[in-house]
C-alpha cells in the first residue's frame, strides 16, 4: 500500500502556514492543497495524513475536502481537462468545445483516459468568460480563445508533458502594456 | 446621447503603464504616496477622517451588492485591543464576473496599498486575501507583490516608522462559488466548509473568529488609493452620481471585442456595445443583455434605450448592476438553453443548509431541463414562477434569490420563447 508523508522540509512550510492564522484549523485548505500537489489527489487516507498532521479530527478534514470541489477525492488523470460550460463560455460554443475534447479522447466529461493521462470535466466558471471558449489545465494553467487547432496542439504537447505557456490577460482597451513576467 | 465623457477618459484603476504590477514602477508612479502620507503625518488623517473620506466619495463595494464602503467601514465597533481584520473579497466566480483578476495581474499594488488603507482606518491587525483555487497563477502574482510590500516596509509591524502595523495574508479557496459569500467566505477562511452563517450578528461586530470584520470586494479596495490621492471630490464627479467612479466592465458573450475595460460608471449599455466591444458578432441583433453576473435578470435587447450601468438605472430598467459582468446574447441565442445552465449552476453551489434552496435550485434546474429537451408543459412555467416565489427571501443568504432571479425574470421577459417550447397543458374538465 502506497504510504503518504510529509518530509521535514514539508512539515516545515506547514508550520510557517499555521503562523498565519490564531489556531490550526484554518491551515486544512492550504495543507490539502500541499497534500494534492504531492500526491495528485487527497483520498481518505490523504485526508488522515493532514488530520494527523494538524491534529483535526479525520471527520473535519473529511467535510472539508468534500465541500470544495477543486480537492480530487478520488484518482484522476495526469491532465484535467477543465472546460468551461457556464453561460457566458456556453453562449460562445463551450459545449462544442467540450463535445470535439470529449470525442477526440474518447471519453465523457467526468471519466478518465485508460492510459491515466487525461480526464474531462464541465465545470463552472471560471473569471475568464470575455476569452470564451476556455479550460484550465489541472486546476493550474489557462488556455483561452480555444479552437479545435489550439486544442490539437494542447493535447498533443501534453502527452509529451510539455504545458501550454501562461497567456496573460488580453487588455483591449488601446493598450501596449504587454509586461514581462 | 451620453453625459458622460468616456471617449477622453484615461484608465486610473488599470493604468496605461508597463510593468505597473511591480513594485518599483508602481512607486515610481506616486505608488503608495497615499499610505506615506497619511503615516507621516496621523494626526491630520485619523482613521475616522480616511473613513469620512471614503464614505463622502460615494464609493459604492463593487462585489455585488453596491453598499457604500465608507460607511460600511464605520460600522466596526470601538478597538478594544484585541485582533481586528479585513476579509479582502477574491472569490469572483458569479458567471460573467472577470474583473478582480485583471487586477491581480496588472495592478496588484493598487489593492495592497487601498487595504492597508482600510486596515489603518478600521485599526484592523491582519487582512486576509481571499482568491478563488482556481486563481492559481494569479494567486502567485499576489503572494509576489505581497512579499515585495513586506520587504519594502508597507506590510508588516511599524510601517514606514510608524506606530501603524498590520499583516497580510493570501488564502486560496478551492472550488466553492457559496464562499464569495461574505459569512461563507469567513467559514471558509476559519478553514470549514463554507456555510454562510445566520445573520445578525453581522461581520463587524461577530466576524471572523468571533473578532469585529470587515468584508470588500478587490476592485472596492484597489479604489482607496485613488480617493486619497485625488480627493472624494474628485471621485464623485466620475460617472453616475448616485453610483460613481472608475469601474471596471467585464464584457462578454457575442460581441466582437469582448473583455474587461475600465470606464466610468453610468456607461450606457448600448455604447458598451455597439462602440467599447465594437458591436455584435455578424452584425446581429441584440437579445438579451445580463448586466452584472448571472444573477441579475437579463434585460431584453429592445429594451435598452437609454439604461445606464448604475444602480438607479438599471432598477429601473429592472435589473441590477452586480459586479458590471455583462454578457450579451444575441437574436439566435437559445433563452432556454442559457436559463437552464444558469439553474444548472446554482443547484451546483447551493451549500445544501436550507430547504427552500436546496430543493427550489434542484427543482428548477430538473424543470428547465423537461422544458428543454421538449418534455415541458406550459403548468411548468408557473410551476417555476411558483418555486421562486417559495425560494425568495426565505434563506440564510441571499443565493436562493440569486437563483431566483434569472428564472422568474427570463420566463417573463421571454415568455414566448418558452412557451413555443412546451407542450400546451390540457387540462380536465371538472
Ligand atoms: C452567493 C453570493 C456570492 C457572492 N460572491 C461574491 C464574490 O465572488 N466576490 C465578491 O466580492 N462578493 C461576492 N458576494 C458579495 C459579498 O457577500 C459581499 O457583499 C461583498 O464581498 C462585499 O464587498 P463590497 O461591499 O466591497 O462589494 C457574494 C454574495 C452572495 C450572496
Ligand atoms: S440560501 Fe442556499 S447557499 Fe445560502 S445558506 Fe441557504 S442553502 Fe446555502
Ligand atoms: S462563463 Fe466561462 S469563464 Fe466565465
Amino acid at each position: 500500500m502506497e504510504k503518504f508523508e510529509f518530509t521535514k522540509e514539508e512539515l516545515a512550510v506547514i508550520d510557517e502556514i499555521i503562523a498565519k492564522y490564531p489556531n490550526p484549523q484554518p491551515a486544512v485548505m492550504p495543507v490539502l492543497w500541499m497534500a494534492q500537489d504531492k500526491f495528485g489527489h487527497v483520498e481518505p487516507d490523504v485526508q488522515k495524513l493532514v488530520a494527523n498532521t494538524l491534529g483535526l479530527p479525520e471527520s473535519h478534514v473529511h467535510g472539508v475536502a468534500t465541500f470544495y470541489t477543486q480537492y480530487y477525492k478520488e484518482r484522476k488523470g495526469k491532465y484535467v481537462l477543465d472546460v468551461c460550460t457556464s453561460f457566458s463560455c456556453q453562449a460562445c460554443g463551450a459545449y462544442d468545445t467540450l463535445h470535439y475534447i470529449e470525442d477526440k479522447l474518447g471519453i465523457k466529461a467526468g471519466d478518465t483516459t485508460e492510459d491515466g493521462m487525461f480526464s474531462i470535466q464541465s465545470v463552472e466558471c471560471l473569471g475568464a468568460c470575455g476569452y470564451a471558449p476556455m479550460m484550465q489545465i489541472t486546476n493550474d494553467i489557462y488556455v483561452n480563445h480555444l479552437t479545435k487547432e489550439k486544442i490539437d496542439t494542447v493535447i498533443e504537447d501534453l502527452k509529451k508533458d510539455k504545458l501550454p505557456e501562461f497567456e496573460p490577460i488580453p487588455l483591449v482597451q488601446n493598450r501596449e502594456i504587454a509586461q514581462e513576467k | 446621447m451620453s453625459s458622460i465623457d468616456w471617449k477622453s477618459y484615461t484608465p486610473t484603476l488599470i493604468p496605461n503603464i508597463k510593468d505597473y504590477h511591480k513594485i518599483d514602477v508602481y512607486e515610481k508612479h506616486g505608488g503608495y504616496g497615499a499610505l506615506k502620507k497619511i503615516l507621516k503625518d496621523p494626526s491630520a488623517h485619523t482613521p475616522e477622517s480616511v473613513t469620512n473620506a471614503v464614505k463622502d466619495s460615494g464609493l459604492r463595494g463593487r462585489g455585488g451588492a453596491g453598499f457604500n464602503t465608507g460607511l460600511k467601514w464605520s460600522f466596526m465597533p470601538k478597538p478594544d485591543g484585541g485582533p481586528r481584520y479585513i476579509a479582502a473579497n477574491g472569490d469572483e466566480s458569479e458567471p460573467g464576473t472577470f474583473k478582480d483578476r485583471v487586477i491581480f495581474e496588472y495592478n496588484p499594488h493598487t489593492f495592497i496599498e487601498g487595504s492597508i488603507i482600510a486596515a489603518y482606518a478600521m485599526s484592523v491587525s491582519t487582512v486576509y486575501v481571499y482568491i478563488r483555487g482556481e486563481y492559481r497563477s494569479w494567486i502567485r502574482m499576489m503572494e509576489k507583490a505581497v512579499s515585495d510590500a513586506y520587504e519594502k516596509g508597507y506590510l508588516g509591524k511599524n510601517i514606514l516608522g510608524s506606530t501603524f502595523s498590520v499583516d497580510m495574508i493570501v488564502h486560496s479557496g478551492a472550488g466553492a462559488y457559496i464562499c464569495g459569500e461574505e459569512s461563507s467566505l469567513m467559514e471558509s477562511l476559519e478553514g470549514k466548509r463554507g456555510y454562510p452563517r445566520v445573520k445578525p450578528p453581522f461581520p463587524a461586530q461577530k466576524g471572523l473568529w468571533g473578532r469585529p470584520t470587515t468584508i470588500n470586494n478587490i476592485e472596492s479596495l484597489a479604489n482607496v488609493p485613488l480617493i486619497m490621492n485625488k480627493g472624494s471630490e474628485w471621485f464623485k464627479n466620475i460617472g453616475a452620481s448616485t453610483h460613481p467612479g472608475p469601474l471596471l466592465y467585464g464584457i462578454s458573450g457575442h460581441v466582437n471585442r469582448p473583455g474587461v475595460y475600465e470606464y466610468p460608471t453610468g456607461m450606457l449599455i448600448s455604447e458598451l456595445i455597439n462602440d467599447v466591444a465594437l458591436g455584435v458578432r455578424g452584425g446581429k441583433k441584440v437579445k438579451a443583455v445580463i448586466p452584472g453576473g448571472s444573477s441579475t435578470p437579463p434585460l431584453r435587447g429592445d429594451s435598452l434605450e437609454g439604461v445606464r450601468m448604475d444602480s438607479d438605472s438599471l432598477r429601473e430598467a429592472g435589473s441590477m448592476l452586480g459586479t458590471a459582468g455583462m454578457c450579451i446574447l444575441d437574436e439566435d441565442t437559445d433563452m432556454v438553453d442559457f436559463l437552464w445552465r444558469v439553474s444548472h449552476f446554482y443547484h451546483h453551489e447551493s451549500c445544501g443548509q436550507c430547504t427552500p434552496c436546496r430543493e427550489g435550485t434542484g427543482w428548477l434546474e430538473k424543470t428547465l431541463l423537461k422544458i428543454k429537451n421538449g418534455e415541458g408543459t406550459t403548468r411548468d412555467l408557473d410551476l417555476l414562477l411558483d418555486i421562486c416565489g417559495q425560494m425568495e427571501g426565505r434563506t440564510i443568504c441571499a443565493l436562493a434569490d440569486a437563483a431566483a432571479w434569472p428564472v422568474r425574470y427570463t420566463i417573463n421577459r421571454f415568455r414566448d420563447e418558452f412557451e413555443a417550447r412546451v407542450k400546451n397543458t390540457v387540462y380536465a374538465l371538472a
